[in-house]
């Protein structure tokens, strides 16, 4: 609902256009926060400076640009095994639409076992916590108390693999190349202290974990550090639904249910 | 960490086994769903009632059947303003699958300010409310709380207008149905007159009335959540539709001049 002047116009700090003379409809140039996009940024620009810039609202610094650049390869494919991809393979190998399998990865890759809502809780832990070891270990021993909600409770400590006996090597490998960041501050104290926020969180770190800290680190809030772990996953999910389409339904996993026991028909 | 709700063994015992108790097709022969054969024993069952049975499984009684129909088509709106139908309508409009805009149109009704959001912190804080007030509890403190935890209360006040066209409508069904005698309901409407009465003055809108009738039925949060999956659907389709037979690209133009610009002023990338 607009109660400006223009009632159908739209209002926003991230872009602007002028028109061409002879079409109001068709852009002539537009503006990024203030930069000239395809008259100055294209050529010149990487897509992890146009990311930070639309989120942050600033052009990153050299370090932030290649602390996000280096996250987003990390986050790019999830593999075949995650969920996300899993889920649009599924849109994949039966021939739905592109769009179809993206939601599909979207939706499964959402929640807060490796998704986007993980991501978001887990940041939220960072600006509660910071670097204080007591503060986390109390953050993880206070029960989730919030009702209401279209989502589940969480079910283990955000950023942490419940399922995991030890920390994954890529999980620390990654950790360890994006904590050598000049920008990082979170990273380098996540890597000193990995030990002791694994035994607080009664688990292993995950990559969302780690994905969670460098976000923090480049000044997103949990908002947009959600939409960007959404955003940076979708490429392995697109190009493994790709892959599954002429490989068909018959070469791709669908098993056999085991019925156990329902009782039915009471009366509500 | 419990090794029977996590970890490797677990996940080791799950690798190509699926285990249902809801059900599985035998191709060629038959389906199983929730323990009944679903062309034998549930084909005259009505489509509210299969998914009311999928979701609960539960059978319900005609009137409350009825009354869970009706609580969606008093919601069907087509009205391509509104936030969910609009995104139905650009999918037509921008020339995309009707099953994609809807699908998204339906994702985004999980919102907070209506929809999905709205319904679960309504029908928590009319179970919660319950509780405390039938344990002693103040009804004015309730709401008192209520609205310093989310500044809101779930259930009243509207974001277009305060008060609620379907809100009539539905009391008079309910009241035809006899499903309007509920502590849930009296508590909606006690909670109502606190408000009126207060300088707060909300209404009880109809996610209020909603979540009210439903908990009266019985449902839990949790199916209560997945009930309300398909309220808005209907509306879609005509948004849809009108959008899809209209030149593309025509709905909600903005003229580039259009753009309410509120950022920097331009100036020079600093590479």
């Amino acid at each position: 609902m607009s109660h400006t002047e223009k009632p159908h116009a739209i209002r926003t700090r991230i872009w602007r256009e002028e028109a061409e003379p002879d079409n109001p409809f068709a852009t002539r140039a537009a503006y990024c926060h203030g930069y000239d996009v395809y008259g100055e940024m294209l050529g010149r620009t990487r897509w992890v400076d146009m990311l930070f810039l639309l989120f942050r609202h600033e052009a990153p610094t050299g370090q932030q640009a290649d602390l996000l650049e280096t996250l987003a390869v990390a986050l790019a494919n999830p593999g075949p095994r995650d969920a996300s991809v899993h889920a649009a393979m599924c849109g994949g190998v039966c021939g739905s639409t592109a769009a179809s399998s993206l939601m599909a990865a979207l939706a499964v890759g959402a929640g807060q076992f490796a998704g986007g809502r993980e991501i978001y809780l887990a940041m939220q832990a960072w600006q509660e916590c910071g670097c204080d070891i007591a503060a986390w270990r109390q953050h993880f021993s206070r029960p989730d108390e919030t009702s209401g909600s279209i989502w589940p409770k969480p079910e283990h400590a955000p950023g942490f693999d419940p399922h995991g006996v030890s920390t994954a090597t890529p999980v620390k490998q990654a950790l360890a190349c994006l904590a050598r960041s000049d920008s990082a501050k979170y990273l380098p104290w996540l890597q000193q202290n990995l030990s002791a926020l694994e035994t607080a969180a009664g688990c292993p770190l995950a990559l969302s974990g780690v994905a969670a800290a460098a976000f923090a680190d480049l000044g997103f809030t949990p908002d947009q550090g959600e939409m960007l772990h959404l955003l940076l996953r979708l490429p392995g999910a697109a190009a493994h639904a790709l892959e599954q389409r002429p490989l068909g339904y018959k070469n791709f996993p669908f098993g056999s249910v085991e019925l156990e026991n329902e009782t039915t028909g009471e009366p509500a | 960490m419990n090794m029977k709700t996590a970890g490797p063994e677990l996940l080791q015992e799950n690798v190509g086994k699926l285990k249902s108790r809801m059900g599985t097709f035998y191709p060629g022969s038959h389906v199983i769903y929730r323990g009944c054969d679903l062309h034998t024993e549930l084909q005259d069952m009505d489509w509210v009632e299969l998914y009311m049975f999928g979701i609960t499984g539960r059978r319900f009684s005609k009137e409350q059947l009825r009354l869970m129909h009706s609580i969606w088509t008093y919601t069907s709106y087509p009205d391509v303003r509104l936030w969910n139908n609009r995104v139905a309508a650009l999918a037509g409009s921008s020339r995309s699958t009707g099953t994609l805009g809807m699908a998204a149109a339906m994702a985004v009704s999980e919102a907070t300010i209506y929809g999905r959001g709205i319904d679960m912190r309504a029908f928590d804080f009319l179970i919660r409310t319950r509780k405390e007030t039938e344990a002693g509890g103040d009804l004015a403190e309730c709401i008192r709380l209520e609205l310093d935890t989310h500044r809101s209360v779930a259930g009243y006040g509207r974001p277009l207008i305060n008060g609620d066209e379907r809100n009539q409508h539905m009391l008079a069904l309910s009241k035809a149905l006899k499903l309007d005698q509920g502590p849930y309901l009296q508590l909606a409407a006690r909670i109502e007159e606190t408000m009126l009465a207060s300088r707060l003055r909300m209404k009880m809108n109809y996610a209020g009335l909603v979540a009210a009738l439903i908990a009266d039925i019985g449902l839990s949060p949790q199916e209560y959540y997945l009930y309300s999956f398909p309220a808005f659907l209907a509306g879609m389709p005509p948004c849809f539709i009108e959008a899809s037979e209209r030149p593309e690209g025509t709905l909600y133009p903005v003229p580039c001049a259009d753009i309410l610009y509120e950022g920097e002023s331009p100036r020079a990338w600093p590479k």
